[in-house]
């Protein structure tokens, strides 16, 4: 349910950017963007990243996330293009496998929370740099909370998610992100479904009562079989009995 | 017709899965044994001269009867766990043995003869402190049970209550211990700490106080700790810091009188606190007048109270330990000397005059790879000359129980510390001499042609050699009656059988004391004790080398932890001979965090063991030069992830290439709400045999195979039974990328989670119907593989498809694990321990999220059973037949070299190994397989196709003449 509802509102807000990726993306323009702040009345929260040649954590805001807080809480991002020297940092990094690493605050989205916010921590996550560059910035971002609204987890992907080892060449291709923003709530596990299976056994019991044909018993279906076997059966033991007598018969003479 | 297809499916699948044990299978690949725990209380059954019964209450909350001759059990009873049932007292008077029980809850009597209840009485609230039997005019019909607050007087033969009486003072005096000479009289001892000592006296018949007496004790804290009664009714108590003896007649004195030890000529040992112990033969009668004072380790004293003077009238120096016991009218003191580092010798002196008992010197070895002697229980009876003869039950620190008969003959041992497994490892037996040398040949450098055909040849004649060997010995015990045929198992004919059946059980104790056992037999090939292991320490095994690699010894690593310090050691040995191996732990002064061991080998083939600290820095294990260059080249890959339930907090860690490492990804579970009960990974021998499962339509829908997933538990702090919840996170260990997340709502602990392939079990109780079910989820990757080669971490962008179903279980469980075969090809089963004792092997067909609710034609040529909410129980599930196993904690699996052939072992107080078939034994003849049908059969085929084409010759010879 919730996962509709935020892929919903991602449709909502963004347009197709790449038009060899079939995937939703959420933009980074900046008229977006500031269309979204007005529309907005939740939380906005930094989003940063760290990309350092010694693999460092050195986080650097990357954009800013804008939680619509509530019963059904849905994301959206604003986000900068990368520098010319973040992007020639992020190559270099890519070069080297160095990691490319995510955090956002560990924030509510409960209503009653929402109008103040202190840092307790961060959620953080990575991916490879080199899939991040592979990739041309093409990055799913999920934010998981738990049942309570509280952020737990947030995780990013790059698709395609594999370092082949190519070599980008154009600088334009890692200038803007094209990131796929998503908000997942936990699922309802199913309990036992004892509904349905007794409405499936009523229906059963129903039919076999419309039915009386298929009602028949054992012996009312099979008495053409069973009547011949059992008078044979009578038959052999009646003769047996017979001779067993004959034969008592012939000892005690 | 739907109907009737559906019928006949289930009775296909009833068929495929009947595994009962037929008759003559009983005790053939299984065998059990039955545990008591650490003994508390013991008591020799002494009202019959032949009678050859021992009681023993144990911490386990067990009672039980053991066979003095064999050491088996005659009967037990099993109690609760925890305070509930907890053994407070165990009192014994001719065939009867009454048992206060969780803290005076419970006042039980059984008989001993056949361990049947007599009678069972609940007291009235009120913690316990004391009971004792009283007896008067020569005959004990009662009971006394001192509380807190409350004395109660119950009698013997049907528990009833003869009189309940108010402790005056009870809000300021500590009672602590109750006492009954015999003269109609029952005594209550308290204290007030460091102040007085209060008495008060009881009429036997109706429960009036005859009297009350507060007597200036500023040196007592605690009575049972330092005092005792002797003789008649004298109060005698010791004190380390006076360095004093105390005796107050309780029927006469208000004062105490102190005789200070010096005047007895007696010191006490620095820092030791000393101890009396006094000796009621009979409750109906005053206890002995000589008592045993201990003053130091090893320092035992036998002292008597002789018209008001204490005198000394044998002092034991050494003795470990000393004991009363009687005999007829006769009571003697047995004392545990040492003799040398491997052996104790036991005496027996006179209590009466102290005087040593000729020809009765015992020999008590000690045990190099046990514990030290703790308890010494004494079955003393009269020979047919009127002399004392005695046997001797010691108990050990390693909880071991020995019973020994003069001149030092072992009748039996129990390894009662067997009762509280915590882990375990089922190693593979080393190959045969023979074998290993074959084997050997392939490990060796290659040195030329001439001498590697040389070696080829000598091995070659050492197995021709072993077999002729071998078929002689089958010649000669074919000759022999089956009985006589020994199968002597000892640790060194042990060698892997043909389909590897035959492991070493590699068991760990809450004790500290290690065990091997052979699987086949139960027999105890090994013990090790490890002292000085702290009570909450942690324990995990692993297996650092196999038996594999021929000539390198295997290799286990234990690793004890001090849960509250978190320092921890390390054990390394050999699991087939349970030896201290040569190479030498590392020290670890930090507090250690996790543990992992890598898949990387050194050069000697022993998988590394990596160790991280509390500063996370990592140390590896062995720590060769070898080692540190592969960590370093591999460093990049190696992910580890840390969970802190007490923060919630998941984090996840990349090893550096100079053994430091970073953090990569953080999950905060926030503890407001919930906490983290259970994180379970895969087991890393596990094997998956199909990547995917086929449809109905022939097309494939693949499995999610992530072996970094680990499934995260987590309980709500909210215990409502509407608010309650349990939550599932699936999260990659390496990423932290969360696959799943899941709630089970109105759903509440203990949860039991098995983790294996593609699906998670889980089993919760559910506070909304009140009962238990289970829960699968199973991961798909769809209908397309992303990459079929190989499966990364980084590299998996798409999040697999997500099923879940759930299900009634009618029982609650204790414990669950899921087979494994040695290639996964076999179906695989749950094991269920039950708390009745039973041990359910429930096929993982049953829980099964893709079972159809309406069944169509592609479900039903999948095999799928249609879903009923309901799993039911089979009584032929049941592996362990009658064979129950009590209070079951763990379930072991390992493959055996059958593919269809698991090896279970089922750990709680009991111990029960197996072997079970999940797919039936599709690669094993039957036992009553007809080899003599088939190759005569095979015989008669072929002299018959010989004689036709003898036929057939002459026939065509005959036709070209014509």
């Amino acid at each position: 349910m919730a996962r509709d509802l935020s892929f919903r509102v991602a449709v909502l807000f963004s347009f197709l950017f790449f038009g060899f990726i079939n995937f939703v993306c959420c933009n980074n323009e900046r008229r977006v963007g500031d269309a979204l702040e007005t529309d907005f009345s939740g939380l906005s929260v930094p989003l940063e990243h760290s990309f350092e040649l010694d693999d460092t954590a050195k986080f650097v805001v990357r954009g800013t996330l804008l939680l619509k807080t509530g019963r059904e809480p849905s994301v959206a991002l604003s986000q900068n293009p990368l520098s010319e020297e973040d992007r020639v940092k992020l190559k270099e990094v890519a070069e080297v496998d160095g990691l490319y690493r995510i955090r956002v605050p560990r924030v509510s989205l409960q209503a009653d929370r929402q109008t103040e916010w202190q840092v307790d921590g961060y959620l953080t996550a990575f991916v490879r740099a080199c899939a991040m560059v592979e990739s041309h910035l093409s990055d799913v971002i999920t934010l998981h909370t738990d049942v309570s609204g509280y952020l737990i987890g947030v995780s990013i992907v790059t698709i395609p998610g594999a370092c082949r080892g190519t070599k980008v060449e154009d600088e334009v291709d890692l200038e803007v992100f094209n990131t796929t923003l998503s908000i997942m709530a936990p699922v309802n596990a199913p309990g036992p479904e004892t509904s349905l299976f007794l409405e499936r056994m009523e229906q059963e019991t129903e039919k076999k009562g419309k039915n009386p044909q298929e009602q028949k018993s054992f012996f009312a279906k099979y008495w053409m079989y069973i009547v011949p076997l059992v008078l044979f059966l009578m038959m052999s033991g009646a003769q047996d009995q017979s001779g067993g007598g004959a034969s008592g018969r012939a000892a005690a003479a | 017709m739907a109907k009737l297809i559906l019928l006949l499916l289930n009775w296909i699948f009833l068929c495929c899965n009947v595994a009962a044990v037929f008759e003559d299978q009983v005790g053939k690949f299984d065998w059990r044994q039955q545990y008591v725990g650490k003994v508390r209380f013991s008591h020799f059954d002494s009202h019959m001269q032949s009678s050859k019964k021992v009681l023993l209450a144990s911490e386990s909350n067990v009672f039980a009867a053991l066979n003095t001759r064999t050491g088996e059990l005659f009967w037990r009873h099993v109690d609760k766990t925890g305070p509930e049932g907890n053994i407070d007292a165990l009192l014994q008077h001719g065939q009867d043995a009454v048992l206060v029980i969780g803290n005076g809850h419970l006042l039980r009597s059984w008989d001993i003869g056949v361990g049947g209840m007599n009678w069972e009485m609940v007291l009235d609230p009120g913690s316990f402190r004391s009971a004792c039997l009283v007896g008067h005019q020569g005959a004990v019909k009662h009971l006394a049970v001192l509380k807190k607050t409350v004395i109660s007087l119950h009698y013997l033969s049907n528990g009833h209550q003869k009189w309940v009486e108010n402790l005056p003072e009870s809000e300021t005096v500590d009672f602590q211990a109750v006492y009954s000479g015999g003269n109609g009289e029952v005594y209550a001892l308290g204290v007030v700490p460091n102040s007085h000592l209060a008495i008060v006296v009881y009429s036997l018949e109706d429960g009036e106080i005859t009297k009350q007496v507060s007597v200036e004790a500023p040196w007592l804290s605690s009575i049972p700790a330092s005092c005792s009664v002797i003789s008649r009714g004298l109060l005698t108590c010791v004190d380390s810091t006076t360095m004093s003896l105390y005796t107050l007649d309780l029927h006469l004195q208000l004062e105490m009188t102190q005789i200070p030890l010096q005047t007895l000529g007696l010191d006490v040992d620095p820092g030791f606190r000393p101890s009396l112990v006094s000796h009621q033969p009979n409750p109906a009668h005053p206890p002995l007048s000589e008592f045993l004072l201990q003053l130091g380790p090893e320092h035992h004293l036998l002292l008597q109270h002789n018209d008001g003077q204490i005198v000394t009238l044998r002092d034991y120096k050494p003795a470990l330990l000393a004991s009363f016991a009687t005999a007829g009218e006769k009571t003697v003191v047995a004392v545990m000397a040492p003799k040398n580092k491997t052996a104790c010798s036991i005496n027996l002196f006179s209590a009466e005059t102290g005087r040593r008992l000729l020809e009765t010197t015992l020999i008590f070895t000690v045990d190099p790879n046990g514990g030290k002697p703790e308890k010494l229980h004494v079955q003393a009876f009269l020979k047919k000359d009127d002399s004392v003869g005695y046997r001797v039950m010691v108990q050990t620190e390693d909880h071991t129980l020995t019973f020994i008969q003069q001149p030092g003959r072992v009748m039996w041992t129990r390894e009662e510390a067997l009762s509280d497994v915590v882990t375990m490892e089922m190693v593979d037996l080393p190959l045969t001499g023979a074998q290993a040398e074959l084997e050997g040949e392939f490990g060796k450098k290659a040195d030329g042609l001439m001498s590697m055909v040389m070696k080829r040849l000598s091995s070659q004649l050492i197995m021709l050699q072993a077999w002729i060997a071998h078929l002689w010995k089958l010649f000669y015990d074919a000759r022999k009656p089956r009985s006589q045929v020994k199968n002597d198992v000892s640790i060194e004919n042990l060698s892997r059988d043909e389909f590897n059946l035959q492991k070493m059980m590699v068991l760990v104790t809450a004790s500290g004391k290690l065990f091997g056992i052979d699987s086949k037999t139960g027999d105890i090939l090994w013990k090790h004790y490890l002292e000085n292991i702290p009570l909450n320490a942690a324990f995990k095994l692993m297996v650092q080398r196999t038996t594999a690699h021929f000539p390198h010894p295997p290799q286990c690593t234990l690793l004890i932890k001090d849960k509250d310090t978190g320092l921890a050691t390390l054990h390394v040995f050999n699991p087939i001979f349970g030896r201290r191996s040569q190479v030498t732990p590392p020290a670890l002064p930090q507090p250690i965090l996790q543990s992992l061991l890598l898949p990387l080998m050194d050069q000697d083939y022993a998988k590394v063991l990596l160790l991280v600290d509390d500063q996370y820095k990592v140390s590896a294990f062995p720590s060769t030069k070898n080692v540190l260059q592969q960590l370093q080249e591999t460093a990049s890959s190696i992910f580890f992830y840390l969970a802190d339930s007490g923060q919630g907090r998941l984090s996840g860690y990349r090893l550096r290439t100079d053994l430091s490492t970073e953090q990569v990804w953080e999950v905060v579970i926030p503890t407001e709400t919930q906490k983290i009960v259970s994180i379970k990974g895969k087991r890393s021998n596990e094997h998956v045999h199909s990547q995917g499962r086929v449809m109905g339509d022939r097309s494939v829908l693949y499995k999610y195979l992530n072996p970094n997933l680990l499934a995260v538990v987590t309980e709500s702090t909210d215990l409502h039974q509407e608010r309650s919840f349990i939550g599932i996170l699936l999260i990659d260990g390496v990423t932290g990328r969360i696959i799943h997340e899941a709630v089970q709502r109105k759903a509440r602990g203990p949860v039991h989670v098995v983790h294996s392939e593609n699906w998670v079990v889980y089993e919760y109780w559910s506070t909304k119907s009140r009962r238990n079910e289970f829960s699968v989820i199973e991961l798909y990757e769809g209908m397309d593989l992303y990459n079929s080669t190989v499966f990364s971490s980084l590299d998996r962008p798409h999040a697999p498809q997500v099923l879940q179903q759930s299900y009634i279980f009618p029982s609650s469980i204790s414990t669950m694990e899921a087979t494994l075969t040695e290639k996964g090809i076999t179906s695989r089963h749950l094991l269920v321990g039950l708390p009745s004792g039973g041990i359910l092997s429930l096929p993982k067909m049953f829980l099964d999220p893709r079972r159809p609710e309406v069944i169509s034609e592609q479900s039903r040529e999948e095999n799928l059973i249609p879903y009923a909410p309901e799993l039911i129980i089979r009584t032929e599930w049941f592996i362990n037949y009658n064979q129950t196993v009590s209070r079951v904690r763990g379930i072991y699996t390992a493959p055996s070299g059958l593919e269809s052939t698991c090896l279970v072992v089922a750990y709680g107080l009991d111990i029960y190994h197996t072997r079970v078939y999940p797919s039936k034994q599709f690669d094993v003849l039957k036992d009553d397989y007809d080899y003599m049908l088939i190759s005569s059969v095979l015989f008669a085929l072929f002299f018959a196709t010989m004689i036709s084409k003898r036929l057939a010759e002459v026939k065509l010879l005959n036709r070209a003449w014509r």
